[in-house]
Parts: C-alpha cells; structure tokens; sequence
C-alpha cells in the first residue's frame, strides 16, 4: 500500500477514535460508554502505529497539518450524536475496514502486513461490539435509514477495487461513493479542537 | 559486564502499571534481550496498540539496564508476534489470584462474539463456569466483563489477543 493511502487510514482512526470518545461520559448506558472509550482509545492507537511507520514523529503527522491535509474519508468526519447513526456508520466502518485490513495483511512490506496483523487482532472486539448491535438493531426503520444514508459514505472509505465485497456483505446496491480528498464540514470544528493545544503552544507544551 | 540474566531479572521487577501483581516477564512483552559490549537492545512486543502505559513501560525498561550500568535501548516491536498465549504459566496463575480471569488460548480463527457469549469462561474465585458476558469492553482494552451466576461476583475477564 502507498504512503498516501496508508495515511488515509491513519486519519480514518484518528478522527473516527476522536467521534468514538465523544460518547465518553454520555453514552446511553455505562456499559456503552466503557466500550465507546476503549474502542476510541484502540483506533487512535493504530492511527500512531501507523504514523509511526510514516514518519519519526507521529505526533507531527497527527496535529500539525492543515485540514485539507488530512486524507480520512468524509463518514468518519461525520458528528454523530445519535445513536442509530453512530452503531451505523460503526458496523459500517468496522465492514469496511476489516476488508482494508486484511487486504493489507499480504503487503508487500512487511512491517506493514506486520501491523495490519496486530491492528486485525484487536479489530475482532470492534467487530463484535459493531456486530452485537447490528444484530439487536437490523429490523428497526430507524436503524436502516441510518445505514442507508450512510452507505454512499461507507463506500469512500475503500478504494474502488476492494467495494465489490462491502456490497456484497452490506447488502445494498452500490451507489456513488462520496470519495475521500473533499472534506465535510463537519471536520473543521474538529480539527479546530483537535489541534488547538499544539497550535497555541508550537515549541512544545509540557505536562 | 551486565549478563543477559541479571537484565531478565531486572525486568522481571518492572510491575505492569495497570496491573502490577504481574511483571513485564510475567506478560511475556519482552521478546528479546541482547548485551554486547555494555549495550542492552531490548525487543518490546507491546499488548495493545493504543496502550497508555506504553511509553511508561519503555521508560522503566531503560531505568532498570541503565541502573545495571548498561546503554540501553529499547525497540518497540509493532507486529503481531505477541499473543496472550505468551503470558507466562506463572503469569496466569498471578492474574488469577489477583481476580482476573487469564486469557484462553488464541485459536487458529479470531475469537467470535458466540464464543465470549458462550459459558466456557471459568469464574477466578470460585472456579465455576456459569458465567455471563456482561460487556465486551472493560476498563482497559484488555478485558472484558463478566458476572459468575455462581457466586454472583462480578469479574475481569482478559481478551483473547
């Protein structure tokens, strides 16, 4: 896989780790607050294991872009307070990126496949949280909307060659992704917040 | 001259920070130990990718073979070499005296949701196996919560990895 698209799949952690910790302290059961905040912790550890493979300083790559530098794709930018929606575009993402992933496990560069294998180990709770949900919320209208307006979204989070299968294990038609390289609006009051402390203290901020 | 020995035994006194009742060893984190001419390379297989006490755990490694008066370093090792079938017998015997559940052993296959549904998981204290899921996550990512309906405590329940 690219720089560029590794990068993308960085920032897919990064700010889909920093929308999961959103539900910290207000989730609507305790149990789901536990899981929101491990889950983001976890995706926000892969994206530094993966800026780590791309640079010395992964704290850099992570707060010290421009917005438009950022490669996520626009479902992980999304401000979802609302539950259907959030366990949607969850399972969504967590479909998506286990195809991402195990495609990445055969990379050619081994430090790579290496890292796709220790991230895949700890996506299997993701996929089963995304997957208990799904099973208890599949027949709600409420929760299909969710997941039929996100699924255009779901779709850019993968290149064109791997979307074959999403569609296959989603179970929708395919229609036009809404491709990563524009951003939503959602994303500028995140990176806003996001980057606030390494932009207000560029030398380095001690604790 | 520091032996490879005297830095496994230093090692083995560095408390994992959220669990302390077992060592860095006892977790089998460390994948290797290599001294040449004064110079400690240590090979670090962290647990989870987005652990906290990740940079704390390097730090205290370095502590203890400088202590031993070596030059250390300490190489974080970011593939899937570890698994938590590489917690130590003693490690597992640690864990569960302390109240937590040890890991089962990693299958050829990811675990799956039916399987932590399942009641194969044996209560720390009172050794039963009418247990519950009671949430995939925990208070670290590490585990997962559970409740015996034997003796209706509630436990940790360390994730197969």
């Amino acid at each position: 896989m690219n720089a560029q698209a590794l990068l993308g799949l960085a920032d897919d952690e990064l700010v889909l780790g920093w929308r999961d910790s959103e539900w910290t302290g207000i989730a609507p059961m305790l149990e789901e607050d536990v899981a929101f905040s491990s889950i983001a912790q976890n995706e926000i550890g892969h994206a530094r294991a993966v800026y780590s493979l791309l640079s010395d300083d992964p704290d850099a790559l992570a707060f010290d872009r421009e917005l438009e530098e950022y490669r996520c794709a626009p479902l992980v930018e999304l401000h979802l307070l609302e539950w259907a929606h959030t366990i949607a575009r969850r399972w969504l993402y967590e479909v998506a990126d286990e195809i991402r992933i195990t495609a990445l496990k055969d990379d050619s560069d081994a430090a790579v496949a290496g890292l796709a294998a220790k991230i895949d180990r700890e996506e299997a709770y993701h996929r089963m949280h995304a997957e208990m949900w799904h099973d208890r919320l599949r027949d709600e209208p409420r929760f299909r909307a969710a997941v039929e307006e996100l699924w255009p979204y779901a779709l850019g989070v993968l290149p064109a060659e791997l979307r074959g299968e999403l569609v296959a294990r989603v179970g929708l038609d395919e229609v036009e992704a809404i491709e990563r390289g524009t951003h939503t609006d959602e994303l500028a009051p995140m990176w806003e917040e996001m980057t606030i402390v390494r932009r207000s203290a560029p030398s380095g901020a001690q604790w | 001259m520091v032996a490879e020995a005297q830095v496994w035994e230093a090692l083995e006194e560095i408390p994992d920070p959220e669990i302390p009742v077992v060592s860095l060893v006892d977790l089998g984190v460390i994948r290797s130990v290599d001294v040449a001419n004064g110079h400690v390379r240590i090979e670090f297989t962290p647990t989870f990718l987005g652990c906290p006490a990740l940079e704390f755990m390097k730090r205290a490694m370095e502590e203890k073979v400088a202590e031993l008066g070596a030059e250390p370093e300490v190489q974080v090792i970011s593939d899937d070499s570890w698994s938590t079938d590489r917690i130590t017998p003693a490690g597992r015997e640690k864990l569960r005296a302390a109240g937590f559940a040890p890991p089962a052993p990693r299958e050829a296959t990811a675990p799956k949701l039916v399987q932590l549904q399942s009641n194969a998981f044996r209560c720390p204290y009172c050794g039963s196996t009418e247990t519950r899921l009671e949430n995939i996550f925990g208070p670290t990512p590490c585990r997962s919560l559970r409740y015996c309906e034997s003796c209706r405590q509630p436990f940790e329940q360390f994730k197969t990895i």
